[in-house]
C-alpha cells in the first residue's frame, strides 16, 4: 500500500476554506490523546482551554490583549511569506522595537515630558523593528546570504542586548535587584479602552493594520505584485517586477509592524521592560499567519484562536496543573496539521495498492 | 601552558554537537531536502537523551534514546514534506516548534536531576603525556564517533555509488527519477540520518557537555548547525573547519567573561550568533561563480506516473 499525491486539475476552493477547520478538528483529536496520556480527564481539559476563557469578560479581554501582537506579528510575516521572503526573526523585531520605544520611556521619567511621548515611541518602535528586519534583508538581497538563518540569529542578539539594558543601565534602582526598569509614567503607557479592564489601544491599532493589509493585497498594484512574486516568480520577472525590491519592503513592513507590536506589549499589558517579555510571539505568529492561510482576515480569526490556547493553557495550568508546555505542543502540532490540510488544496491523496499499480500501466 | 591545554580541550567538547548534527543535516541536504527542524530534533534528542540515561543509568542507552527521538522527529518531517509535499521550510519551523514544546514536556520531570556524564578515554601512558596527551586520548566517545561519522559521511558521499545516487536526487531529482531511482525513499533515508544524528547531537549535551537537562539548553545550535552546513559549501572536509571555528568562537567568549574584560557579558554570548551572520554574508558574497547548494534544495517532488 502506497500514498500517492496526485494534483489537482485547479486549486480546490471548498477545501481552501475548511482545511483550517480540519486542521483544528484533527489537531483537537491529538490532544485528547495527550490529554489522557498525562493523566487528565480530556473533556475538562478541553472545556479549561477552549470553553472556560470565552466565559467570563476578563478572560475575553485578556484574549483580545494577547491576539493583538500575534495579529499584528502575523500580517507583516505573511506579506513576507507571500512574496516567497522568509523572515522567522520577527521575536527579534519585536524585542528590538519594544527596546527603541522603552528608551523614550526611559530618558523622560520623571520629567513634564507632554503627550507627545507616546507617539514618539511607538515610531521609533515601528522604525527601529524595521531596520534590524533590514539587515537579513539586504545580507539576502546584496550578498545572498539566507535571510532564514540570518533573521534567526539576530533573535538571540535582540534578546541579549535587551538582558544587557534592563541588567545594567536601565535597571530601576529601586526595584530591588530585579532585572527590570522602572514603571512607565502614564504619558509612556498605551491607553486602557475601558476603565479597570485590560483592552488597551492597541488593539484597535491591530484591527486598523488588518484592513490595510486587506485594502494593500486585494486593492492595490504592490498587493498584487506581492502575491505574483510569490506564486509565479518567472511570470512576474517576464512583467518587470522586481523581486528584490519585494523582499526588502516585506522585511520592512513585517518588521515595523513586529517593532509596533513590541511597544505596545511593554507600554500596555506590561508596563516596564524586562526580559521575557514575550512568550514566544514572534514564532507563535508564524502558526497564525499560516492558519489565517496568509489572509488579512483569516490571520484575525487565527490570532484570537491561538490567544485564546494561550489563556486556555493558563488556565488549564492552574485549575488542572496541565504543564504549560502542552500549550507550545499544541500549536506545534496544529501548524503540522494545517500544513498537510494545505497540500489538499493542490492535490488529491490515493492510496495505491502494489499488485493494481502494475495493471494501471501509463494512467 | 596548561590553559592552552584545558582550552582546546573545552573547544573540541563545544564543537562536537555541532559538528555531528551539522554532519546530519549536510547528507540530508545533499540528498536535496531542506530541514529546517534541527533544533527541534537536537532538544527532543536532549530530552529523551538525559531521560534515556537517567532512568537506566546508561550513557550508551541515553545516547540511542536521543538518536531514537531525532529520527522519530525526522519521519514525521519525511512524511509531511516528502509524503504530502508540503512546503519543506514551513515543515522544518513546525518542527522546531513541535520540539520546544515536547522536549519540555518530557524533560520537565528531569529538571534539577544530575547523571555522571560520560566517560572520557584514558589509555595509560599515552594519555599521560603531558600537555599533548589529552587532546587526542582523553576525550570522550562521542568526539571520536563525531569525527568518524564525518570521514564515512565523505566516503560515503564521494566513493560509493549509493553516495552519488543520493547526490544525484539532490542536484536533479526528476532525472534521478527517470533513471528509475526511488528519489522519496532515498531523500527519507537522508532525511532519518539528519534526525538520527541531530538526536545524537542534541543527547551529547545532557549527556556530556553539561551533566543536567535544561529546557531549550540547545540554545540556537540546531540553527547554528544549519549555517555551518551553508558555510561548509556542502563538503564534508570544510564542516569540520567550521564545526571547530566555531566551537572555539564560543569557548572564547566564555573564557573572555572570566578574565574579566570590560565589555558585559551579554556582548560577548552574542558573538557566536553575530559571527553567523557574518560569516553568511562573507560567504554568500564570495561565491560570484554560481551557487554550489545541491540545485534540488528544498524543492517539492510528487512523481508523476
Amino acid at each position: 500500500m502506497q500514498l500517492v499525491l496526485e494534483k489537482r486539475a485547479e486549486r480546490s476552493n471548498t477545501i481552501a476554506l475548511i482545511s483550517p477547520l480540519i486542521a483544528i478538528g484533527l489537531t483537537i483529536v491529538t490532544m485528547v490523546i495527550l490529554f489522557a496520556i498525562l493523566g487528565k480527564n480530556p473533556l475538562l481539559a478541553l472545556d479549561a482551554y477552549f470553553i472556560a476563557p470565552l466565559t467570563d469578560g476578563y478572560s475575553l479581554q485578556e484574549i483580545a490583549v494577547k491576539a493583538t501582537p500575534l495579529v499584528m506579528i502575523a500580517i507583516g510575516l505573511s506579506l513576507c511569506y507571500l512574496a516567497n521572503a522568509w523572515n522567522i526573526g520577527a521575536e527579534g523585531q519585536f524585542l528590538i522595537g519594544a527596546v527603541a520605544g522603552s528608551w523614550i520611556a526611559v530618558k523622560t521619567q520623571g520629567t513634564d515630558a507632554g503627550a507627545w511621548v507616546l507617539p514618539a515611541m511607538l515610531l521609533l518602535a515601528a522604525a527601529a523593528g524595521a531596520l534590524y528586519a533590514l539587515i537579513p534583508a539586504i545580507c539576502k538581497v546584496r550578498f545572498g546570504a539566507s535571510e532564514i538563518l540570518t533573521s534567526l540569529m539576530l533573535v538571540y542578539v535582540a534578546d541579549l542586548f535587551l538582558d544587557y539594558l534592563v541588567r545594567g543601565p536601565w535597571r530601576d534602582p529601586h526595584g530591588f535587584n530585579f532585572p527590570t526598569t522602572a514603571e512607565f509614567d502614564p504619558v509612556a503607557t498605551v491607553p486602557l479602552l475601558i476603565d479597570g479592564g485590560r483592552l488597551h489601544l492597541g488593539s484597535i491599532i491591530a484591527l486598523l493594520v488588518v484592513a490595510a493589509a486587506a485594502i494593500l493585497l486585494g486593492r492595490t498594484i504592490k498587493g498584487f505584485e506581492i502575491r505574483m512574486v510569490g506564486a509565479a516568480p518567472r511570470a512576474a520577472r517576464f512583467g518587470g517586477f522586481n523581486a528584490n525590491q519585494l523582499v526588502i519592503l516585506t522585511f520592512a513592513v513585517s518588521g515595523a509592524l513586529a517593532g509596533l507590536a513590541g511597544i505596545i506589549e511593554v507600554a500596555g499589558p506590561v508596563g516596564h521592560l524586562q526580559p521575557g517579555i514575550s512568550p514566544g510571539y514572534g514564532f507563535t505568529a508564524i502558526i497564525v499567519a499560516f492558519l489565517g492561510r496568509l489572509n488579512p482576515i483569516g490571520i484575525l480569526i487565527a490570532g484570537l484562536f491561538l490567544a485564546l490556547t494561550f489563556i486556555g493553557g493558563e488556565q488549564a495550568q492552574i485549575a488542572m496543573k496541565i504543564p504549560l508546555d502542552v500549550t507550545k505542543v499544541f500549536q506545534g502540532i496544529l501548524l503540522f496539521y494545517v500544513l498537510a490540510c494545505d497540500s489538499l488544496i493542490l492535490y488529491r491523496f490515493r492510496l495505491v495498492f502494489p499488485n493494481r499499480q502494475v495493471a494501471r500501466g501509463t494512467g | 601552558m596548561e590553559l592552552v591545554e584545558a582550552i582546546i580541550l573545552s573547544v573540541l567538547a563545544a564543537s562536537t554537537p555541532l559538528l555531528i548534527a551539522a554532519t546530519g543535516e549536510l547528507v540530508t541536504e545533499r540528498s536535496g531536502v531542506l530541514n529546517l527542524g534541527v533544533e527541534g530534533m537536537m532538544i527532543m534528542g536532549a530530552a529523551c537523551g538525559f531521560a534515556g540515561a537517567w532512568l537506566t543509568g546508561s550513557i550508551l542507552i541515553g545516547a540511542l534514546c536521543g538518536i531514537a527521538a531525532g529520527t522519530l522527529m525526522s519521519l514525521v518531517f519525511a512524511l509531511m514534506a516528502l509524503g504530502l509535499a508540503v512546503n519543506q521550510v514551513a515543515t522544518g519551523l513546525a518542527l522546531t516548534i513541535l520540539g520546544i514544546g515536547l522536549s519540555g514536556l518530557i524533560g520537565a520531570g528531569f529538571v534539577g536531576e544530575r547523571i555522571t556524564p560520560a566517560a572520557h578515554l584514558y589509555i595509560p601512558g599515552l594519555t599521560d603525556i603531558p600537555l599533548i596527551g589529552h587532546v587526542p586520548f582523553g576525550e570522550d566517545a562521542f568526539v571520536y564517533l563525531s569525527l568518524a561519522l564525518i570521514v564515512g559521511v565523505w566516503w560515503f558521499l564521494y566513493r560509493t555509488r549509493p553516495g552519488l545516487i543520493l547526490r544525484a536526487c539532490g542536484d536533479n531529482h526528476v532525472s534521478a527519477h527517470a533513471l528509475g531511482y526511488p528519489v522519496l525513499r532515498i531523500r527519507t533515508l537522508a532525511a532519518m540520518f539528519g534526525g538520527a544524528c541531530a538526536g545524537l547531537a542534541g543527547a551529547y549535551l545532557p549527556l556530556a557537555y553539561t551533566p543536567f537537562f535544561i529546557p531549550g539548553m540547545t540554545a540556537g545550535r540546531g540553527w547554528i548547525a544549519l549555517a555551518l552546513v551553508v558555510f561548509s559549501s556542502w563538503r564534508p572536509g570544510r564542516l569540520v573547519v567550521g564545526a571547530y571555528l566555531f566551537g572555539a568562537v564560543t569557548i572564547l567568549q566564555l573564557h573572555a567573561q572570566g578574565w574579566g574584560v570590560g565589555i558585559p557579558s551579554q556582548f560577548m554570548s552574542a558573538l557566536p550568533y553575530l559571527a553567523t551572520v557574518i560569516v553568511l554574508v562573507l560567504l554568500s558574497r564570495a561565491r560570484t561563480g554560481g551557487s554550489t547548494a545541491p540545485a534540488a534544495l528544498g524543492t517539492v517532488f510528487v512523481p508523476d506516473r
